[in-house]
């Protein structure tokens, strides 16, 4: 993509009162270097050029000054009176004509793009380029920025990019208003640039989407590409292009849903490890077995269906255009919101409901209405907009799933470390005992946030001193890593959940005393205080040496000859 | 026949025309250099620079960085006039009519520069 240069574009439609202006000042210094005035002796006297342009100068701005250097005479003043109308209309022209420019959509437009270009260009650290600023791309750039994870937006809506341009990130976070479908706006937001690490499409249009993997997989072939696709045709589709990863917000949404059903542990688990920076802990929540409602049965309630029948629940579904969404026979036709429709449905008997329609209001007023019939429903709403959680916290509801915040959860989690969607996969393998146990070591660190998880290295740029210990063949053992650098009798607030060999041999909670080689790459989850620490002693030998052995060796040369010299008088020091 | 041409053409031969008018003469002699001369030298260069704002073609470029030159030489030499005119207390030497002139004379080389191109670019395109 060209850039524009904003001076040219201007100065090329300022063609004509600029000529204006020169012509006017050039026809008016003339007229006073022509037309003779008298000197204080009396004598005829020519103005010069100087004089008649610094009169002129002042006249046409400022109208003041008096007639200088001698008193006019009658043709000067009619000649001053012509000029003075003559220069303050071309200026108002001009400067009127400027205004209008500046303010026209178009132009403003060329202004916005240029300086998002500038800024574009000046990012130098890895960033992620978000389609799509709606309910999920808010909520993933907040949770992006917090983490220090640079991001850069394309949003076709004007309106959604002014609420970005107002929102408080910690990190600036370029938009851009611009089709994303168009591969020239994915271009001007920087999918060539060398340090653009992947591309999230999140429209709410699975075309739009399916149009940017294309465009990624043609423009920039090494770049990550995440997508959301509502329909298992577009999700194949773009799936087809190999490097992209795609997101089912319905799927997703059915998936977290039935695994509340069937380990509650492991979906805390799952809650805890994928939530976003300064969010609250998720309590524990136990659904119970037995009959349950689905109201509605379209992209959502089918697959939450699906799901519910494979975990052998009794499930009666209300749907109130049973022939349009091709619901199974036994379905009760209504909507759920009146009470005899859920009476025939037997709330009485039954444990829990979903209200799964795409409407808000809808589901609030089916739960409301069953909370009535029977008080001790465990009830699960889908919320569809981000503006409606007010209403939804106030509901009281067991479990709430908020469409946007799931993807953007989910999205975040495989965006933040890599390491981190292995574990969750490896995690969901394992049995609720497990992830109990799991859930109650790190629960027996953390406070009341939930864990924050991160990645080490064991690589020459990520931990030198690690990695220097290993080449000379010392031994290193995992718990070394996690040792307080200020006392190293004491753990850091974290734990290793998963090691990964170099030949991809994956240890789930490795044990402490597991030598490290190099190439592992360890995931921890704790708290975020404790990354700083691990961070200091991996990269500075003599921390790690004080981690390692107890002893705290001088660093400067100096201290280090005078040791030596204490050493060779034969005083040992002293290990603290 | 294009009116935008004809106008643009005449005034970049203008600004020569009208420039070497002043420049020719004896170098120190301020009987033969008009000072009227210099004024619509500067002034003809002044809307020659802004008819070229905005050609965005690498001639036009060059086009644009020609007349900036030719009016800072004539600008310059006009301030110099008006320095050893009102400011200064010898008044007009032949040494500053040289400047003076000099200076006229570099603006007419970025003005002969610009019809050169001018000139180029026209037998180019009917080419």
């Amino acid at each position: 993509m060209r850039g524009h240069n904003i001076i040219f574009v201007l100065l090329r439609r300022l063609h004509s009162p600029l000529i204006a202006l020169v012509c006017v000042y050039a026809i008016c210094i003339l007229g006073f270097v022509l037309i003779p005035g008298v000197d204080d002796k009396g004598q005829v006297w020519h103005m010069d050029f100087f004089h008649a342009f610094y009169f002129v100068s002042f006249m046409g701005t400022t109208i003041g000054f008096g007639e200088i250097p001698y008193a006019f005479t009658g043709g000067q003043r009619m000649w001053s009176t012509f000029s003075i109308y003559a220069t303050v209309v071309v200026w108002l022209y001009g400067i009127g004509f400027l205004l209008t420019i500046l303010q026209e959509p178009g132009f403003v437009q060329l202004l916005g793009q240029t300086s998002f270009l500038r800024k574009v260009k000046r990012i130098r650290e890895p960033f992620y380029l978000v389609c799509g600023y709606g309910d999920t791309g808010s909520k993933l750039v907040k949770a992006l920025t917090e983490s220090d994870i640079t991001s850069i937006v394309v949003e076709v809506d004007q309106d959604r990019i002014n609420i970005l341009e107002l929102e408080d990130h910690r990190i600036f976070v370029p938009g851009l208003c611009a089709d994303a479908s168009i591969p020239d706006s994915l271009l001007m937001a920087g999918l060539k640039h060398r340090s653009c690490i992947g591309v999230v499409a999140l429209t709410n249009s699975d075309e739009v989407n399916l149009k940017i993997a294309i465009s990624c997989a043609l423009l920039n072939p090494g770049v990550r590409v995440i997508a959301r696709a509502e329909t298992q045709d577009a999700e194949k589709n773009i799936t087809s292009f190999g490097t992209s990863q795609v997101i089912n917000p319905y799927e997703t949404f059915a998936g977290r849903l039935a695994m509340s059903l069937h380990s509650p542990g492991t979906f805390l688990l799952h809650e805890w490890m994928t939530s976003v920076p300064h969010e609250e802990l998720t309590e524990p929540i136990f659904p119970p077995h037995g009959k349950w409602i689905l109201c509605g049965y379209g992209r959502f309630g089918k697959a939450v269906h699906k799901r519910m029948i494979k975990e052998n629940l009794d499930v009666t579904i209300i749907e109130a255009k049973p022939e349009k969404t091709k619901a199974p026979g036994d379905v009760i036709v209504g909507r759920g919101t009146e009470a005899i429709t859920l009476q025939n449905a037997g709330i009485e008997n039954a444990v829990g409901i979903v209200a799964g329609t795409d409407d808000d209001a809808n589901n609030l007023s089916i739960l409301m209405t069953a909370g009535e019939l029977n008080p001790d429903l465990f009830m699960v709403a889908r919320q569809n907009s981000r503006s409606n959680d007010a209403i939804f916290s106030a509901a009281e509801l067991d479990l709430i799933m908020r469409r946007g915040s799931i993807i953007a959860h989910k999205l975040f989690a495989l965006m933040r470390t890599p390491l981190l969607a292995s574990f969750l996969d490896l995690a969901r393998e394992q049995d609720e005992t497990w992830a109990n146990q799991l859930i109650s070591r790190i629960s027996g660190i953390i406070e009341d946030k939930p864990p924050h998880s991160w990645e080490i290295n064991i690589s020459k740029e990520e931990a030198p001193a690690i990695y220097d210990r290993l080449q000379a063949q010392e031994s290193v053992i995992l718990r070394s890593l996690y040792l307080d650098p200020q006392d190293r009798s004491l753990n850091l607030p974290c734990i290793p959940i998963l090691l990964r060999r170099r030949n991809n041999d994956n240890l789930l909670q490795p044990d402490e005393n597991t030598p490290l080689e190099p190439g592992d790459r360890i995931l921890f989850s704790g708290r975020r205080r404790a990354q700083d620490m691990t961070q200091w002693l991996i990269h500075n030998p003599h921390v790690l040496n004080y981690i390692l052995t107890g002893e705290e060796h001088p660093s400067g040369y100096l201290w280090r000859l005078l040791t030596m010299a204490k050493h060779n008088k034969g005083t040992v020091e002293q290990p603290r | 026949m294009n009116l935008e041409k004809v106008i643009f053409a005449f005034f970049i031969v203008l600004a020569l025309t009208v420039n070497f008018g002043f420049f020719i003469g004896d170098i120190t002699n301020p009987i033969h250099h008009n000072v009227y001369e210099l004024f619509a030298a500067i002034v003809v260069s002044l809307i020659a620079t802004i008819l070229k704002f905005g050609d965005r073609t690498h001639i036009g470029a060059v086009l644009l960085a020609t007349s900036l030159v030719a009016d800072l030489q004539l600008i310059v030499a006009a301030i110099i006039w008006g320095f050893v005119e009102h400011v200064s207390p010898n008044g007009m030497t032949p040494h500053a009519m040289a400047a003076i002139v000099s200076l006229s004379g570099g603006a007419l080389l970025a003005n002969i520069t610009s019809v050169v191109l001018l000139v180029t670019e026209t037998v180019m395109v009917r080419r």
